[in-house]
């Protein structure tokens, strides 16, 4: 028989933030969790902090999960200082014990932001993002029977790459990771993705003027160009796609600057 | 909003105007140290060619007013960019704070900034002004006499026998005050950490930085600011040294013979 490389329980502490709503003060709860299984996902550790504590008649720990499978974006702490916690190219739901040694003191925190204040313990509302898509992460389409698969060619490059920008669940965590709270490397990715095929040509200067205004109407900050946010995102999107978008931005600002004025008037003088 | 003007409004805005403004003073500080450099050769250089920019008039002004404004727009937008980065980053901070690929230079852009600035303030008042070490100013130091013409791209712009301000001598004496050459060394290194984060920073802003070539930029960007570090240190390390000495008042006579 093979030897397991890890124990086969270990024990942590977590020290978790609890706050009981908006705006209130909240402050970090260590909890002892003992004999767990290695291969336990951080989030069924919590699950399991938190019958202990129904069990105990306390208030379990709320925090956000969906799909618990790193597709849907919808987990989010940041766990010893790194959104969704150490390792690379993961979600919290993907994050495993093993991770861990016996004996760590764990740190959870919401992922923190004024544009993403919290809702409850490790909840954030994080509906500046749907507003930002709702600025322009779109294209227009005629509605109606499935159009021809292949009636649009798109270069095999294009493809891969927007591909890469749609990776993008929406987690958050480029804004979590960076010291400005900038959600560049979100938007980046939106306006790529769409902007890199041809069915996203029609709006494109639009989309990125209008997601750009809206990120910093809603009170994102700056890009530093410290490329934290790529480092800790789930889906290893390349900052690469912020100077893409920092591209785009300028020429659509140019060319929205120096088109000819519409005569308007429908034609009929 | 007009987008033009959305472009100077947006934070995306101000980081164009962060690059372009650094942009022009990055080539500024490299023309600046080349030209210095010429304290190395015969005091005409750098005495006719310090003669030869005093003497542009309405072009240098023209010169330092953009330059001004440059150093203007760079602190605001930074200023800008800095007070909205802190209220949104909000009240609470994390408890556990770790860095994952930031580079050193770039988490103390702010400081090296700060520090660039005041070097920035004191450089003017001691060569510039000469409201600092007023003793060693040009202006109070004996003249100096040209003894070849200075040429620029083949013009004979300054000529033998002009008498011209002793630039050279002025530099010499300033950095034999060790605590002003100390200063001088750690500003400019910080500096050439700034660059460092700085030039590398304006290509991804502009756009023009990809993973295909992020290494080949990095390495040709920091061997850049080294080299701007070393050229800089040479000055005042050549005068701590001894190697660069003022000119004997009598000496300018005797050569000039
Ligand atoms: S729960 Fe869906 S990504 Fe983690």
């Amino acid at each position: 028989m093979v030897a397991l490389a890890t124990p086969r329980t270990l024990s942590v502490t977590l020290r978790v933030w609890r706050q009981a709503g908006p705006g209130q003060p909240g402050k970090f709860v260590d909890y002892p969790a003992k004999d767990l299984s290695p291969n336990m996902s951080f989030l069924e550790l919590l699950d399991v902090v938190n019958d202990g504590l129904t069990l105990q008649g306390g208030e379990p720990i709320a925090f956000a999960h969906d799909c618990r499978e790193g597709i849907c974006g919808t987990c989010s702490c940041t766990i010893n200082g790194k959104p969704h916690g150490p390792g690379q190219g993961i979600a919290t739901c993907q994050l495993y014990l093993r991770t861990f040694r016996d004996g760590d003191v764990i740190v959870v925190e919401p992922f923190r932001a004024r544009a993403f204040p919290v809702v409850k313990d490790l909840v954030t509302d994080r509906t500046a993002f749907d507003r930002i898509q709702q600025a322009g992460g779109f294209i227009t389409a005629r509605a109606g029977s499935a159009p021809e698969a292949n009636a649009l060619p798109v270069p095999k490059g294009d493809a891969d790459l927007a591909m890469d920008a749609a990776q993008c669940i929406g987690c958050g965590a480029c804004v979590a990771a960076c010291k400005n709270a900038s959600a560049m490397l979100f938007v980046a990715a939106k306006v790529s993705h769409l902007g890199l095929l041809p069915q996203g040509q029609a709006e494109r200067d639009r989309r990125v003027l209008a997601m750009v205004a809206t990120m910093d109407s809603l009170g994102f900050g700056g890009c530093s160009n410290q490329y934290e946010c790529s480092a800790a995102c789930p889906k290893l999107i390349s900052h690469d796609f912020i100077a893409r978008l920092n591209r785009d931005y300028l020429t659509a600002s140019l060319r929205a600057t120096f088109q000819p004025e519409p005569a308007g008037g429908g034609g009929a003088g | 909003m007009q987008p033009v003007v959305s472009l100077f409004t947006s934070s995306i805005g101000r980081k164009f105007l962060m690059a372009a403004t650094g942009l022009v003073l990055i080539l500024f500080v490299i023309g600046h140290l080349v030209g210095n450099l010429q304290i190395f050769e015969h005091p005409d250089k750098i005495n006719g060619y310090a003669h030869f920019l005093q003497s542009l008039g309405p072009a240098l002004w023209v010169a330092r007013i953009v330059l001004l404004g440059c150093v203007i727009i760079h602190v605001w937008a930074a200023t800008v960019l800095t007070l909205e980065s802190r209220r949104a980053r909000g009240g609470e901070p994390y408890a556990v704070k770790t860095w994952l690929q930031a580079t050193f230079a770039s988490r103390y852009m702010r400081w090296t900034g700060y520090v660039v600035l005041a070097f920035i303030c004191y450089h003017l008042a001691q060569f510039t002004l000469g409201v600092a070490q007023t003793g060693t100013f040009k202006a109070n130091l004996p003249p100096y006499t040209m003894q070849a013409d200075y040429r620029v791209l083949g013009f004979t712009v300054v000529r033998a026998g002009a008498v011209v301000q002793d630039v050279r001598s002025m530099v010499v004496l300033g950095f034999q005050n060790v605590v002003v050459a100390v200063f001088y060394l750690i500003a400019v290194g910080l500096l050439s950490l700034h660059l460092l984060h700085g030039a590398d920073s304006l290509f991804q802003t502009f756009g023009w930085r990809n993973a295909r070539w992020s290494r080949a930029l990095r390495a040709v960007v920091t061997a850049g600011c080294a080299a701007y570090f070393l050229g800089n240190l040479a000055i005042p390390g050549a005068v701590l040294a001894g190697v660069l000495q003022p000119l004997a008042p009598a000496a300018t006579q005797v050569v000039g013979h």
